[in-house]
């Protein structure tokens, strides 16, 4: 298939839902990265292409939101939409208002979780909190060479896998 | 590492004429760490040491399987990655990707977790032939065996957390590996192609994530993994989607045969003929001819065994063919000569076969 801009080979094929109405999109390489798109040519872009086609849709949000950053794990907003991959548990609520939107465009619409669930789910959040405090002290105290505090701390994340059920 | 020859791609099972192989894939990540993409080498080596202290639990192996044997990806050498990539148990890019990593993998290399993938953990299960519910029971046994001493990060709206939010949910992923010679033959692949996206299933090639589909194998996942329960996805998938996918291809084959037998057999016969003779031969080319042969084979055209072809398909990647002879990694030009010499050897074997 040609591009609809000129004769080369068209490499992206998208098809665009507005309003109910279908629309073909199929470009060559170089008018694909003028429109915006990501090329499914290497495997690891090729990898995340519909999740990164759902992230770079992200519209509304205002430009505080765009500029922000998890506390949890300092990731920014503009570089998850370059990779499409959060940082961590954290970044679910950090993101709010955008996460929602990518989330929904690429589950056809869900907006709830309706399947299985860990048993004890306040403990699950309570040890969570806890191991990620354990590895942000791991990984300053290792940063700053302090072996004998790193050990410590990596005694204490190994009881809290002992005291587990 | 030792490698039994046991690989669920070169078994056959129920409706293997299209169906290659049942996988389910399941996307955990340990609650308090942060996600791979934030991950420093300290990082990921703790998550391999809670997985592999999970994975060491007499609990989680019954007498059968004998356990998960742990294989740390660092230790291994490139060809033995490859070779774990050309059968389906780790990604390509896990395969080549750097850091520590590791895959727990069960004895007959159905049960796998991959350690630090794009995910904490990727938990599978891969099977021959149409085999969906099997591989759910056993998949989500070994996620159930697994959560008993480890915690994964669940949030209450979206469920399961996962490194890219549109995994979110079950984070659950059902796929089979279709055989479609006919579709592809009465060129109805991009109709099929567009049916799946209507549908919400992805389709890949033979290595999944954006690969070229070889050999007119082609994998078909579901994209949504929010909303629905995971025994709601595996009902629709296996009972309301793969049946529909293997009866359009057998109509399709059906249809070729009543009005294009010529052509058809042509192609079969041309395969075995090419393969019979090449004194050089591209994994591509070997693929495609095998691929044919196949169609050959389960319409009765050709009296070869299906496992056989099945095995030939995977021993001719380049991984699997430098374990058969050590010469083909010296190069293209031997490699395609050793992979001839080899294919033309099997098939002259594949005579006595007995259908």
């Amino acid at each position: 298939m040609k591009c609809e801009h000129c004769d080369k080979p068209a490499v992206v094929h998208e098809t665009i839902i507005k309003s109910g109405i279908d629309t073909e999109v199929h470009l060559c390489a170089e008018h694909a990265i003028a429109a915006g798109y990501p090329l499914p040519l290497e495997q690891p872009i090729a990898d995340i292409f519909p999740q990164l086609a759902a992230v770079a849709k992200v519209e509304g949000a205002s430009t505080k939101e765009r500029s922000s950053k998890c506390h949890a794990c300092g990731l920014t907003f503009a570089s998850f939409r370059k990779t499409a991959m959060l940082g961590c548990a954290t970044c679910y609520d950090a993101f709010m208002p955008m996460i929602e939107q990518v989330i929904e465009r690429a589950q056809v619409g869900a907006t709830h979780h309706l399947g299985r669930s860990p048993k004890g789910g306040a403990e699950v959040e309570r040890t969570q909190l806890l191991r990620a405090k354990l590895m942000r002290d791991l990984e300053s105290a290792v940063a700053t060479e302090q072996y004998e505090r790193a050990a410590k701390i990596r005694d204490e994340l190994k009881a809290l896998d002992t005291t587990l059920p | 590492m030792t490698i039994p020859f046991s690989a669920a791609l070169s078994q056959i099972g129920p409706d293997s004429d299209v169906v290659v192989t049942s996988r389910v894939r399941i996307a955990r990540n340990i609650s308090g760490f942060p996600f791979i993409c934030r991950a420093s080498n300290a990082v990921r080596l703790e998550i391999m040491r809670v997985v592999k202290r999970a994975v060491d639990r007499p609990a989680l192996s019954s007498p059968s399987d004998r356990g998960l044997q742990w294989i740390d990806l660092q230790a291994v050498p490139s060809r033995e990655r490859v070779l774990l990539a050309e059968r389906h148990l780790v990604s390509r890019h896990f395969a080549n990707s750097e850091g520590p990593r590791a895959l727990a993998l069960s004895h007959d290399e159905h049960a796998s977790v991959m350690v630090n993938e794009e995910d904490h953990l990727r938990i599978q299960y891969l099977c021959a032939g149409s085999r969906l519910p099997d591989a759910f029971a056993a998949a989500f046994a070994l996620e159930c065996g697994l959560a008993e001493t480890t915690q994964f990060a669940f949030h209450s709206r979206w469920g399961y957390l996962t490194a890219c939010p549109t995994n979110v949910g079950s984070g659950i992923r059902l796929s089979a590996m279709l055989h479609l010679p006919a579709v592809q033959i009465m060129g109805e692949v991009e109709r099929i192609k567009r049916a799946a996206r209507e549908l919400h299933l992805a389709v890949r090639g033979y290595y999944g994530e954006g690969s070229e589909s070889a050999g007119d194998f082609f994998q078909f996942s579901n994209q949504q993994t929010l909303g629905s329960s995971e025994d709601a996805l595996l009902a629709d998938f296996h009972g309301n989607v793969l049946p529909r996918l293997i009866s359009y291809e057998r109509d399709a084959r059906a249809a070729a045969l009543e009005r294009h037998r010529n052509r058809l057999e042509d192609l079969v016969f041309r395969a075995r003929a090419n393969l019979s003779a090449a004194r050089l031969l591209t994994a591509a080319t070997a693929t495609r001819d095998l691929s044919r042969m196949r169609l050959g084979a389960v319409l009765g055209m050709l009296p070869i065994n299906l496992a056989r072809l099945q095995r030939l398909l995977l021993q001719v990647q380049p991984a699997h063919l430098s374990m058969v002879d050590p010469r083909a990694a010296d190069g293209e030009e031997v490699e395609r000569e050793v992979r001839a010499t080899f294919v033309r050897q099997e098939l002259a074997q594949s005579s006595t076969d007995q259908e």
